[in-house]
């Protein structure tokens, strides 16, 4: 086929990020993660942006705070023990309402974790990326093309929303190569543009006397009021949850997944439907805002339990679940964790270990 | 069809290059579902290497599997560490200029050749990985053998030079593996 092309998931979120209009990325090195910065070492100057690599993590977000908050379109990405000193700077965009675009590529945890791919950071990632209680749209590839896909829609929705967009992805994705088709190059037009429209609020040099709209924190009343304000951005995010369900018309065993983990399930679910048992899966392509409804609305009279696949011990996105059906049917779990990656096999086992328990 | 292929050796066999080759061949001129997944960590040259293929007419779920249809070995070592993931029926496909250990399954193909020393006759030593590819695909037919030449002359579209001595050791390997189908 003439338009796909072969690419690492690293490698491809740059290249997406780079047509969507990111023309600033700062970042320090992590594994495994490093064909981030690498590509975009090479790509910004092609295209007339900045590449600058930080002499540490909080360097680098306060620099992609800074750029992004000229109107620029900027990126960073780091990966799970590198994102948790991000927090700080993460929260400062969220106060200040900053489109900055970040990637977790994520890998083992707590701590300086292995370097292997985990999902072991989902409760970070939607709960609590930094103090202050603060939101963001959290998208979760699944496959290359997804991470494509997503990273060139992050920023539009960060800008949109003038707050951080997160895309959380993991080690397998990032490192694994996949046939994609690539997104076009947004012409330097269409991003002066989109810079133009942002002008009511970038910093980029306004006459003394002249505030910019930019607010890294409040005194007094005003912090009530940056607060409601988010509040009421959060409350329009209900048009912004995405889920794809898979086989699900008829399914009595739900597969819960998302990420690396929901490519694993949908394969097993094929073998399982070949076999009679009628699987299916809800995957969150937002984890953040979640699709607390998809699985609240099930029929719990034909589902008999709910299998939560994830690549993290203990499991996180399960308090999702369990928030959204209230015990309305069992829910069983199929982790690993450090560096293990699930396989057809094990997902496989812990499925039929849920069917003998519930049907 | 799904096939879940590893490829297991020395750092510095060129394991990584065929892998990707293949699957990146595979991409380039088909309409197949493709995946390529690199062991990755600390490595060296003379450490471990592997990785995976998965080639497959429908979606791919892992990239990464322990249930494999084809197992390439290119040196010792990986013959141990890896031959128990070879499905019943599966293949096996080895570097029999360096790897002599008897095989302890009698459920799978064994397929030998001395691609270590054949590359060394060729007068290019390096060329072991694509002879082995050449072995793989002639044995296998997993994807065309046009698909990997194309591959070749595009991975070696700087280096032309490269191109007709590399295209000749896949074709050493092709004639062994498709005399082993018969």
């Amino acid at each position: 086929m003439a338009d796909r092309v072969f690419m690492k998931g690293t490698e491809a979120i740059a290249e997406a990020a780079t047509r969507a209009g990111c023309r600033f990325f700062a970042g320090y090195p992590i594994t495994p993660q490093n064909e981030i910065p690498e590509y975009f070492a090479r790509r910004m100057p092609e295209v007339g942006g900045t590449f600058v690599q930080g002499e540490s993590e909080v360097a680098s977000v306060n620099m992609l705070y800074g750029a992004a908050s000229t109107g620029i379109r900027a990126m960073s990405s780091s990966s799970s023990c590198g994102i948790s000193l991000y927090s700080e700077g993460v929260s400062y965009c969220a106060s200040a309402r900053i489109p900055m675009v970040y990637v977790n590529v994520q890998r083992g945890g707590p701590g300086i974790g292995a370097i292997q791919p985990a999902q072991q950071d989902y409760l970070q990632a939607t709960k609590a990326s930094g103090n202050g209680g603060f939101r963001m749209i959290v998208l979760a590839p699944s496959t290359v093309q997804e991470c494509v896909d997503m990273t060139y829609e992050a920023f539009d929705l960060a800008f949109r929303d003038e707050n951080p967009v997160l895309v959380l992805t993991d080690g397998v994705m990032g490192t694994m190569m996949e046939p994609v088709v690539l997104p076009p190059m947004k012409s330097d037009e269409e991003l002066k543009e989109l810079r133009d429209a942002y002008k009511h609020r970038a910093i980029i040099g306004h006459p003394l006397g002249q505030q910019a709209y930019c607010r890294p924190g409040s005194v007094g009343t005003g912090q009530e009021e940056v607060n409601k304000e988010a509040v009421k951005l959060y409350a329009t995010w209900d048009k912004d949850v995405r889920v794809e369900e898979f086989m699900m018309e008829d399914a009595e065993i739900v597969f819960a997944a998302y990420g690396i983990s929901a490519r694993i399930s949908r394969a097993v679910i094929k073998e399982l439907r070949a076999q009679g048992i009628k699987a299916g899966m809800i995957r969150p392509i937002t984890i953040s805002p979640f699709p607390y409804e998809t699985f609240k609305n099930l029929d719990f009279n034909r589902v008999k339990g709910i299998l939560d696949v994830e690549m993290s011990i203990p499991a996180q996105m399960r308090w999702d679940l369990d928030y959204a059906i209230q015990g309305a049917c069992p829910i069983k779990e199929c982790l690993r964790s450090g560096g293990q990656l699930l396989t057809n096999d094990q997902v496989m086992k812990a499925a039929q270990e849920l069917i003998k328990e519930v049907l | 069809m799904e096939r879940n292929i590893m490829m297991a050796g020395f750092g510095g066999q060129g394991v990584m290059t065929m892998g990707k080759l293949l699957a990146e061949a595979t991409s380039e001129a088909t309409d197949l579902a493709v995946t390529f997944f690199p062991s990755y960590g600390a490595a060296m040259r003379g450490g471990t290497a592997n990785c995976f293929v998965v080639i497959s007419d429908d979606e791919i779920g892992a990239p990464v599997s322990y249930s494999l249809e084809d197992l390439i070995v290119m040196n010792g070592p990986s013959l141990h560490a890896f031959i128990d993931n070879v499905k019943p029926g599966g293949n096996l496909f080895i570097n029999s200029t360096i790897v002599t250990d008897p095989i302890e399954r009698d459920d799978v193909t064994v397929v030998e050749a001395p691609v270590t020393q054949m590359a060394i006759d060729m007068g290019n030593e390096r060329a072991l990985n694509i002879i082995m590819l050449g072995v793989y695909v002639g044995f296998t037919e997993a994807v065309p053998e046009e698909v990997i030449i194309k591959g070749i002359e595009h991975k070696f579209e700087k280096k032309p030079k490269l191109i007709a001595p590399n295209v000749d050791a896949f074709k050493k390997g092709l004639e062994i593996g498709k005399a082993a189908r018969k």
